[in-house]
């Protein structure tokens, strides 16, 4: 019992993340730079903490640079029609690159206020878990119960089809965007509330962890396919105890990225036969078929 | 029954367009065209491939927006601008490759633009209200499935029906068709008749868009015929014939838009193609391409000519078959061997496939050659003896000396030259590799007329030294005016083969039409 709600606190940065990945996902979408996102909302926040701000002043602060975030690659990815691999691999390093020269590559010790926060407990779980909860209710109803939510799945299995059908695919796309930007900064703020510091290191390579979170819990990377719940929090929770099993183990810290590797790997090999067995389904046939 | 509906003296008119024109890139789809749709009633509207058919419906469906002209719904003015916006101005589109999601449920699809909420403050979906409306729906089509099935589950039929509860969901005054029968057996096809039978006596205007003229004549009250983008004839249905409209379809005159032919069919096979078959795509392709031979292959949008192409070329694998080039039968079949035995492939797409559109001239016409000029062990190229060959090849399609550049990679990049330039282009790097047999996919598809009779010139010319030229083509009097030979392609089989004394625009069509001649 008591390792799981070890584990659900560790997961909780990973899924809040991961759940906003799995949205992108969804409508074929793909965001590199939720992990900058979540080192340079962490690095404001940081910022004003230092400078002696309340943490509810750092908390907003944080989440308006990850919405600005999310509305950049929104703004090139829809309106300009680049790649969302290319805009969000540019923000990626934007975004590492604006934080490490704010902090001169210097890990901030915070005040002790945000990892009071961190460590606070209601009803026997902690803050992180709690936020971790509430996005993830929050996705999984929007997604499974409202229109907007079901547009989502339409986009991803067939974005010209959607547009002829009504849906509005710019709009959704942009929020979608701003929305996993925003989740990617939330979980950045969690981040340093569990731990009381900024490091320069705080979120590389965690977009990678993210899309693999999603990919694990059953997203597809096509488009159309998957589920925050159970699915995200499913693939959030392996992926953190696979590294506390690796952790407990004492394996050679070098050897984790080649693990987690593996993991996503097969994930991914999974997802591409499961969909080419889709195409094969929807194959476009000349011939009638026979009455 | 057609007739009496028209005499009807309270006709109420719900659609009235007016001189509306479109242009893609310059090129005029749509001019000057007026269309008035009378409730209660069926428009039937047919037209060659490329007559502007779909473009006028997607304008009406709010796919693409006018140049110009007016549209007036239920007597107010109507400019079209999103899907969305003509949905709720009572326009249903049910197009020939259906908009719905397969990965959703039946009832979402119904509802994909308007769910039914729990409130207008509260965006949650209703779901009970939704499984009983959908329901509801379900029935009034005769769809035999529950709300909650996963469209995935659906057949194509049943999924047209699911795509025409759809309209009956927004209470659709104007319901349009386009072809609507491609994927339908026999029996669904039936039932959508009954359907679009009841969707008319409810007071609903309905347009249809089909190749399939005995369907036409049965279903729809007036038709309309286009040609190039303009009404050719309009009327009642009694006032056509099968074969008046197919006359009123094809109507131009020949002039002088293609060269002499000055080659002569010899009596080599340069390709043998026996059994090919791909489930679902095409059944039991057999023919011969002899050296010398221009051959034409003539068929419907959709008729499987381009999927044939792909396999013949082996981008896409056959089930069975098999494929000879000069007598050699290709083992493992792929565009390396193709390439290898002596077949060239001038892909439908251009853009997409053919050409390096940053590159210059020299650069692409030397790429699929490039093994030619390898030389010795090292494989390094022999920069002088491709140049030469670059050059060579370039002036025998005629593309002027000024856009090939001193250099290689000195050139124009391609995508600044013309079409037909584009075009000539890729003539110029399939001739380097010194094929016998040429598929060409749609060769003319969105070139000038002048730049057509070049490109036809070299056709004849490259028969000449010897080649086998396979032509695919949607514009029939191109093949007529170019081919030795038409084969003529429905539903994925070869239906009719016919010599050049047999060559009849109306007997070819009514081959694509119906897989047989009319009367």
């Amino acid at each position: 019992m008591m390792a799981l709600l070890n584990i659900l606190t560790q997961s909780s940065v990973l899924l809040i993340g991961a759940t906003g990945m799995t949205l992108v996902l969804l409508t074929a979408g793909i965001d590199l730079s939720v992990g900058s996102i979540m080192f340079i909302s962490a690095v404001t926040a940081g910022k004003l903490l230092s400078a002696g701000q309340s943490v509810g002043v750092a908390f907003l602060s944080a989440l308006v640079v990850a919405l600005i975030y999310g509305a950049i690659n929104g703004f090139f990815v829809v309106r300009m029609r680049v790649m969302a691999f290319i805009v969000t691999l540019s923000t990626l390093y934007i975004g590492r690159g604006f934080g490490l020269w704010a902090t001169e590559t210097r890990a901030m010790n915070l005040p002790d206020s945000i990892g009071a926060l961190g460590s606070a407990r209601f009803l026997g779980l902690q803050f992180p878990v709690w936020v971790a909860a509430i996005v993830v209710v929050g996705a999984h109803v929007w997604l499974s119960r409202t229109q907007s939510g079901r547009q989502l799945y339409a986009i991803g299995q067939d974005r010209e089809a959607a547009r002829k059908a009504g849906i509005p695919v710019a709009r959704l796309d942009s929020v979608v965007f701003l929305v996993c930007g925003l989740l990617a900064g939330l979980a950045g703020f969690v981040a340093i509330a569990q731990v009381g510091v900024v490091s320069p290191s705080l979120g590389t390579q965690r977009e990678l962890s993210m899309i693999a979170a999603s990919v694990l819990g059953g997203t597809s990377l096509f488009g159309g396919r998957g589920r925050v719940f159970p699915g995200t929090v499913v693939g959030a929770l392996l992926i953190t105890s696979v590294e506390a099993t690796l952790n407990t183990m004492n394996v050679d810290p070098y050897l984790y990225p080649l693990v987690t590797a593996g993991i996503i790997f097969g994930a991914v090999a999974i997802d591409s036969f499961r969909n080419q067995q889709a195409l094969r389904r929807a194959l476009r046939r000349i011939r009638p078929l026979r009455a | 029954m057609n007739a009496s509906a028209l005499s009807k003296p309270n006709q109420v008119r719900v659609l009235s367009m007016e001189a509306v024109s479109k242009a893609f890139f310059d090129v005029p789809v749509l001019k000057n065209v007026s269309l008035q749709l009378v409730a209660g009633q069926v428009l039937g509207l047919v037209g060659e491939n490329g007559a502007g058919k779909s473009t006028l419906m997607n304008i009406l469906g709010g796919v693409v927006t006018p140049d110009s002209g007016t549209i007036e719904l239920a007597g107010a003015p109507y400019v079209p601008d999103t899907p969305l916006l003509a949905r709720q101005r009572g326009i249903a589109f049910i197009h020939q490759e259906l908009n719905l999601f397969a990965n959703l449920t039946v009832a979402e699809n119904l509802f994909i633009t308007g769910f039914p909420k729990r409130s207008k403050l509260w965006p949650m979906v209703d779901r009970a209200a939704m499984r009983k409306r959908a329901a509801e729906l379900i029935a009034a089509v005769d769809l035999e499935t529950t709300p909650d099935t996963p469209l995935a589950n659906l057949s194509p039929g049943e999924r047209q029906l699911v795509e025409i509860a759809k309209a009956l969901s927004i209470d659709a005054r104007i319901v349009i068709f386009d072809e609507p029968t491609t994927s339908l057996s026999v029996r669904e096809t039936e039932r959508l008749f009954a359907l679009i039978e009841r969707l008319r006596e409810e007071g609903r205007a309905i347009v249809y868009i089909s190749h399939a003229l005995d369907d036409v004549m049965r279903l729809c009250d007036t038709i309309h015929i286009l040609r190039d983008g303009a009404v050719v004839a309009s009327g009642p249905t009694s006032t056509f014939t099968k074969a008046s409209m197919v006359k009123a379809m094809v109507g131009r005159d020949l002039e002088r838009l293609y060269p002499a032919r000055k080659s002569a069919v010899q009596s080599e096979n340069v390709l043998e193609v026996k059994g090919i078959r791909r489930e679902g795509i095409v059944e039991n392709i057999a023919f011969e391409l002899k050296a010398g031979e221009v051959l034409g292959i003539a068929g419907l949008m959709g008729s499987g000519r381009s999927e044939l192409a792909r396999i013949l070329f082996g981008i896409d694998p056959a089930d069975a078959g098999t494929v000879s080039i000069a007598g050699k039968v290709l083992l493992n079949r792929s565009p390396a061997a193709s390439i290898e035995h002596g077949m060239a492939f001038l892909t439908e797409n251009r853009r997409e496939e053919g050409l390096l559109m940053e590159f210059d001239v020299a650069q692409n016409v030397s790429l699929a050659a490039l093994p030619r000029f390898a030389e010795g062990f090292s494989g390094v190229l022999s920069s002088e003896k491709l140049a030469l060959s670059i050059k060579e090849s370039a002036l025998s399609v005629s593309i002027p000396e000024s856009k090939l550049g001193r250099k290689m990679g000195d050139g124009l990049a391609v995508r600044t030259l013309s079409g037909g330039n584009q075009q000539k282009v890729v003539l110029a790097k399939w001739l380097l590799t010194k094929p016998k047999v040429f598929v060409l996919d749609e060769p003319t598809r969105g070139i000038d007329v002048g730049a057509k009779y070049e490109i036809y010139e070299r056709i004849d010319v490259l028969a000449h030294s010897g080649a086998g030229v396979l032509v695919i083509s949607s514009e029939l009097d191109e093949l007529i005016g170019i081919c030795d030979r038409i084969m003529v392609m429905r539903h994925g089989e070869i239906v009719g083969s016919f010599g050049r004394e047999q060559f009849d625009r109306e007997r070819l069509l009514a081959f694509a039409f119906e897989g047989k001649q009319s009367q």
